[in-house]
């Protein structure tokens, strides 16, 4: 069983690399840290130049900060998406699976090694970027965003959200249904998410409920929220100062809901792929 | 070696899916080496190639043979020696280090073969096997089934190549739409035989006197073929075509081609068109 796992691991790992999927993601994730690292280099020096107060200048660094791990959040939901979009779905379309899936081995031991790889993938990929930006704001500016362990397995439980998921449908659903459902979701979420912020702030109970409902559906945005929350600094979530600022905090029991979630969705693939004809 | 006939669309290939578990049958029960289907101690004795094999394109077919017999189960030096053996068998040393995106047709059914082969099954299911490939490939995947029968693997070929199946099998069963219609043997020496005679004329009573010995197939132009359980009853069909006063002008004794079973079987209300 587990030496079945590792053999679907590996080889999925290897088609990543083979098809330059890893390349791709590396690439395109430096280019991303070393843009946002020169950007925030102008900007301090602009303003050291410009004699902003000391005051200011970690506060307006720190947004910035933030804007880019909120990229770090869109890159992460969007790769989460597509990494194994058609893992599954692909290799049953084209008949690969039935080769595989005749062989002595337990058809969740091809989810299961399939999911890890993926997850593999997209840890690396936040860390790369989250981490990425983070670290360059650190060298650069000297401002360490706070809770930055918590921050990243935010981001991290956000892209888990939306991998699994996009598992799961594999099983069931074409490559392309796929891409919509998942990218289709997380517009629901967004748009939740956003619903529940002006809501809140605005004091419209029932536009905070659409909200709530909405990260009970796909809690992916839930996770970027709490991952801002805990990552920005006192100062501007006192203040509420900015769209990057979360008014409404998801409590803590959406973390526990998200957990719940991905094993849940995890099952579900199990059991899907499992009954299906191939 | 196991023949499973029937024209498109009858089956075969929804049969064997559901013989290797790769989907579930609506109704009704089946074991496979005795024990129950999608069962995974058997499936580590079956060997399988699809009919519309694709594996991963991206891996060289070294390393497709090296992923598909971990997941039999088998690893190290045994599993490295076994497809170094297999390579050779199927004539594919040479393009082992090459992507199978870069592979003939011929060459992926080969490496397929090879891949049904890794765990020395004791149970093979060719679908289709050569359908596509070119005469020398043909022969090329026709030894290596011999092969398979010689070391004791029982074959399950499913195929509409019925030339293909004659040259092969020992046992057939024909289906049609979803339903076995008959068994035969084709090694068996007691077999029905097909009488071929070349008459003078086919006067009522001469095809009634030969329909006493068995199934008579008669065209108008002087041939009639007569299908009868067994070849000693030649010279009476004989001196039933003299004693009708017809002139017997050629008498062949051959079994039945496969393509004529076939055809008998299905009835020929099953030709398209």
């Amino acid at each position: 069983m587990i030496r079945a796992v590792v053999t679907i691991v590996l080889a999925t790992l290897a088609e990543a690399s083979r098809r330059r999927i890893l390349l791709a993601t590396l690439l395109l994730g430096v280019a991303f840290v070393i843009l946002f690292s020169v950007g925030i280099t102008f900007a301090q020096a602009e303003m050291v130049r410009e004699g902003d107060s000391p005051l200011q200048r970690p506060l307006v660094l720190g947004m910035l900060t933030l804007a880019g791990l909120y990229a770090v959040n869109f890159l992460t939901v969007i790769t989460a998406a597509f990494l194994p979009v058609d893992t599954l779905s692909g290799e049953i379309a084209s008949g690969v699976m039935q080769t595989v899936a005749s062989k002595p081995i337990h058809r969740g031991t091809i989810v299961f090694g399939k999911w890890l790889a993926h997850v593999i993938v997209l840890v690396g990929y936040v860390l790369l970027i989250g981490g990425g930006v983070i670290l360059a704001a650190r060298l650069i500016t000297g401002i360490l965003p706070p809770n930055v362990h918590l921050g990243l397995t935010f981001l991290v439980l956000e892209g888990l959200t939306v991998l699994t998921v996009s598992i799961a449908a594999g099983t069931r659903v074409s490559t392309i249904a796929n891409g919509i459902i998942c990218v289709g979701l997380y517009g629901i979420a967004f748009l939740g998410g956003w619903f529940e912020q002006i809501g809140t702030f605005a004091g419209l109970g029932s536009a905070s409920t659409i909200g709530t409902v909405a990260s009970l559906i796909f809690p992916s945005e839930a996770m970027w929220q709490l991952a801002a929350y805990s990552m920005q600094p006192a100062i501007a979530r006192d203040l509420q100062l900015t769209p990057l600022s979360p008014v409404s905090v998801p409590s803590p029991l959406m973390v526990v809901w998200t957990v719940g979630y991905v094993i849940a969705m995890l099952a579900f693939a199990f059991r899907s792929f499992a009954r299906r004809s191939l | 070696m196991f023949g499973f006939l029937g024209p498109n669309g009858a089956g075969k290939t929804t049969s064997l899916k559901m013989l290797l578990g790769l989907i579930a049958p609506t109704a009704g029960q089946a074991e496979v080496l005795g024990r129950p289907l999608g069962d995974r101690s058997a499936r580590a004795k079956i060997g399988f190639l699809p009919e519309h094999f694709r594996f991963h394109d991206w891996m060289t077919g070294h390393e497709m043979l090296r992923f598909h017999g971990r997941l039999f189960g088998l690893s190290g030096p045994p599993l490295e020696w076994r497809i170094r053996e297999l390579l050779k068998r199927v004539d594919l040393v040479d393009a082992a280090g090459r992507r199978l995106a870069g592979y003939s047709k011929g060459m992926l059914q080969r490496v397929g073969l090879a891949q049904a082969m890794l765990a020395r099954p004791e149970l093979v299911f060719l679908d289709e096997p050569t359908s596509g490939l070119d005469p020398l490939g043909r022969l090329l995947v026709r030894d290596v089934i011999r092969e398979m029968r010689a070391d004791g693997t029982a074959v399950f070929l499913n195929s509409h190549l019925l030339g293909e199946v004659e040259a092969t099998c020992d046992r057939v069963v024909f289906v049609k739409a979803g339903r076995v219609l008959t068994e035969r043997r084709l090694d068996a020496r007691d077999e029905s035989v097909a009488i071929e005679l070349r008459v003078g004329g086919t006067p009522p009573a001469l095809l009634q006197a030969l329909g006493a010995h068995g199934t008579v197939h008669a065209d108008g132009d002087g041939r009639v073929r007569v299908d009868v359980a067994d070849a000693a009853v030649a010279p009476e069909l004989a001196r039933a075509v003299v004693g009708a006063g017809v002139d017997l002008r050629a008498m062949t004794v051959r079994r039945p081609t496969l393509e004529e079973v076939f055809l008998d079987v299905m009835g020929q209300d099953s030709r398209p068109g």
